[in-house]
């Protein structure tokens, strides 16, 4: 650990703002540890401001916003990452959130030619190709269909982690693992469409249609859609955000986000899948021999601890809450497995919240720190049996080209002064 | 429009004495789509040459409107200006370290590109152009590429023909066979032999937003 001096002297200002953490200064500063305080703190002697003045009246703000203090709370987005901001994505800052369900204004955003501002009144949502009767509803008849359901589902972009396949890249788990989303989801089932509309035997597949300007289509086989995809028109009891796909899109449990056509206008019918863009020169696995496996629909069971991470460093010794998210797309997450020697010995985290199928699954682990350093990794396994493997496993199989379908374990270095960094080790 | 029907009520096994097997109820909410608004809509194509639309185009058409409403992108020859996909090239370079996939070297079918040209291209001004404009502007791409011949006319007639070189470079997901071995109960304790030493760094490559200086502890 020679190359300390990459942090360089420290002010206030800088590493509040590096560590995204404005707003922190007081918890910061002012943690005495357990012996007495030699001073009366301020901050309980004087009268604050809040304490005094009169506050906002409710008519201050009709739509709620976080407090100011949370305002480093943001989507970020990798400038270098894509041509143009139109046709890119942003991340969520899992460093900085609790619990299993994102809040609906931090949830990640990929669009491939911005967001569409859908008028809902002229939305139609058209099922045609191998049916009986090609049908044309409204949102108000999506709204009035019987069988209205509730999910938590995770969403997570197949390209999560995908700069991270040649070597560690990006300093934060909100780059590294921020292509991800879990959010609950009222709609009916694609099924109760289907079926309203008769699809022929033939009908084997779905292709699922976006009204953007990239019009965005995957195939789906039917299995899948008859199974569990939604048609949903809210998120976490709220109507869609636009750039979640205002006023509907398709809920494709477990599978790559990609799938998740958003401003969803129409559902095909077909015998055969469609080969469109999205599942031929993109979301195909290019393997070191040249070749690429197609349709690679599920996501593998993956974790990563949230805190600490490059952007949430530990800042005290002792007592010390470790937390992080699992989640799989092949069912329920059944263990989450903790090192903080480089994986030489693993400690069983605490699950605490629902474990939920295809959703996200918040892990603990309450430790001590001596301030010594360590590598800390976490390490997932499904009610599959399946087990997240490292990412040296992954290139075994996959080579270094995949881009997608990254789900290795993850390794932060945390050194003897908290900060934090993305690593990978032997 | 009011439907009388069922709500999801419609007593079972008193339809239509037909063989087929009992339909399922019908909601009745919804209405028959027009022909016309499937045309409008309907404008996928597949490989095999379903949903193609009638018309054709040379590339030598192709190569005037590429240059005016493509080469801005993806550069006059398919090879891409600043960070825009590049089209053309690359061929035999899908085991390198820097794979390059284009239509030529990695896209498996010809139908994909006349498909995302006609719903999504050209970027920012989409459903612009007019099938003979797509067939032309498709068959330049593929003579970029050297999968066609400077005078080639692509039509709906002769578009299955037209074959890619990755076109067999696909295979369906097999991790369930090729990865079983992740499907193991895992390794407890002591399962190094020795400390695990850092291999690689992401602060080395510093390519991280606002990501500067570190914390400090007490």
């Amino acid at each position: 650990m020679s190359d300390m001096k990459t942090a360089g002297p420290l002010s206030r200002r800088g590493l509040l703002r590096g560590a995204g953490l404005a707003g922190a200064s007081v918890a910061a500063g002012a943690f005495a540890g357990p012996a007495g305080a030699a001073e009366p703190e301020k901050v309980i002697t004087e009268i604050q401001d809040w304490n005094r003045y009169l506050g906002p009246g409710v008519e201050a703000a009709p739509y709620g916003r976080p407090s100011k203090h949370e305002a480093h709370v943001v989507r970020r987005n990798v400038p270098w990452l894509t041509a143009d901001t139109a046709s890119s994505i942003n991340f969520t800052p899992i460093h900085a959130l609790d619990g299993i369900v994102t809040p609906n204004g931090v949830c990640f955003e990929r669009h491939h030619s911005g967001v569409a501002e859908v008028d809902p009144a002229k939305h139609r949502l058209m099922i045609n190709g191998l049916v009986d009767k090609p049908l044309v509803f409204t949102l108000e008849d999506l709204k009035r269909f019987p069988g209205r359901v509730n999910r938590l589902y995770f969403l997570e972009c197949a390209a999560n982690g995908g700069m991270e396949w040649r070597g560690a890249q990006l300093n934060g788990c909100q780059f590294t693992h921020g292509m991800i989303h879990n959010v609950w989801y009222t709609g009916i089932p694609l099924k109760a469409l289907l079926d309203e509309a008769g699809v022929k035997t033939n009908g084997k597949w779905v292709m699922p249609e976006g009204a953007d300007a990239a019009a965005m289509t995957r195939s789906i086989p039917i299995e899948k859609a008859m199974n569990d995809c939604l048609v949903a028109w809210a998120m976490n009891g709220e109507a869609l955000r636009p750039e979640q796909g205002y006023p509907l899109r398709i809920v494709v449990p477990g599978w790559e986000g990609n799938m998740w056509v958003k401003w969803l206008r129409r559902i095909e019918v077909g015998d055969q899948p469609w080969h469109h863009r999205e599942e031929t020169s993109k979301y195909t696995d290019l393997l070191a021999d040249g070749r690429s496996r197609r349709f690679t629909w599920i996501m593998d069971a993956k974790s990563v601890v949230t805190n600490p991470s490059p952007q949430a460093p530990l800042k005290h010794k002792g007592p010390n809450v470790l937390t992080g998210l699992a989640w799989s797309g092949r069912g329920t997450i059944q263990r989450v497995d903790v090192t903080t020697d480089g994986g030489r010995n693993w400690t069983t985290a605490r699950i605490d919240g629902p474990v939920l199928p295809l959703s996200l699954t918040r892990f603990y682990l309450d430790f001590d720190w001596d301030g010594r350093e360590m590598m800390i990794q976490s390490r997932a396994m499904d009610s599959t049996g399946y087990v997240q493997p490292t990412k040296d496993e992954l290139r075994k199989v996959r080579g270094v080209n995949s881009i997608y379908h990254n789900n290795g374990i993850q390794t932060w270095l945390v050194r003897s002064n908290g900060e934090t960094e993305n690593v990978e080790i032997s | 429009m009011l439907s009388f029907s069922a709500q999801g009520q419609a007593p079972a096994k008193t339809g239509s004495p037909a063989a087929t097997p009992a339909p399922a109820k019908k909601v009745g909410l919804g209405r028959e789509a027009h022909p016309d608004e499937i045309k409008a809509w309907d404008i996928d194509v597949r490989p095999d040459g379903l949903g193609l639309p009638p018309g054709k185009g040379s590339v030598k058409q192709g190569e005037e409107l590429y240059q005016a409403q493509c080469a801005s992108c993806h550069g006059e020859f398919g090879e891409s200006a600043g960070r825009w996909p590049v089209l053309a090239g690359g061929r035999g370079s899908l085991k390198n370290e820097g794979p390059e996939k284009t239509v030529g070297s990695f896209w498996p079918f010809a139908s994909t590109t006349f498909d995302y040209i006609r719903r999504a291209m050209p970027y920012g001004n989409a459903r612009s152009l007019s099938d003979d404009e797509i067939y032309a502007i498709t068959a330049y791409v593929l003579s970029l590429n050297d999968v066609v011949k400077d005078d080639f006319v692509l039509s709906k007639e002769n578009f299955t023909g037209v074959k890619l070189p990755n076109g067999e470079g696909f295979f369906d997901d097999d991790r369930e066979k090729t990865e079983r071995h992740f499907w193991a109960e895992p390794c407890m304790k002591a399962c190094k032999p020795d400390p695990a030493k850092v291999t690689g760094r992401a602060r080395v490559i510093d390519v991280t937003p606002d990501a500067k200086d570190g914390p400090k502890v007490d």
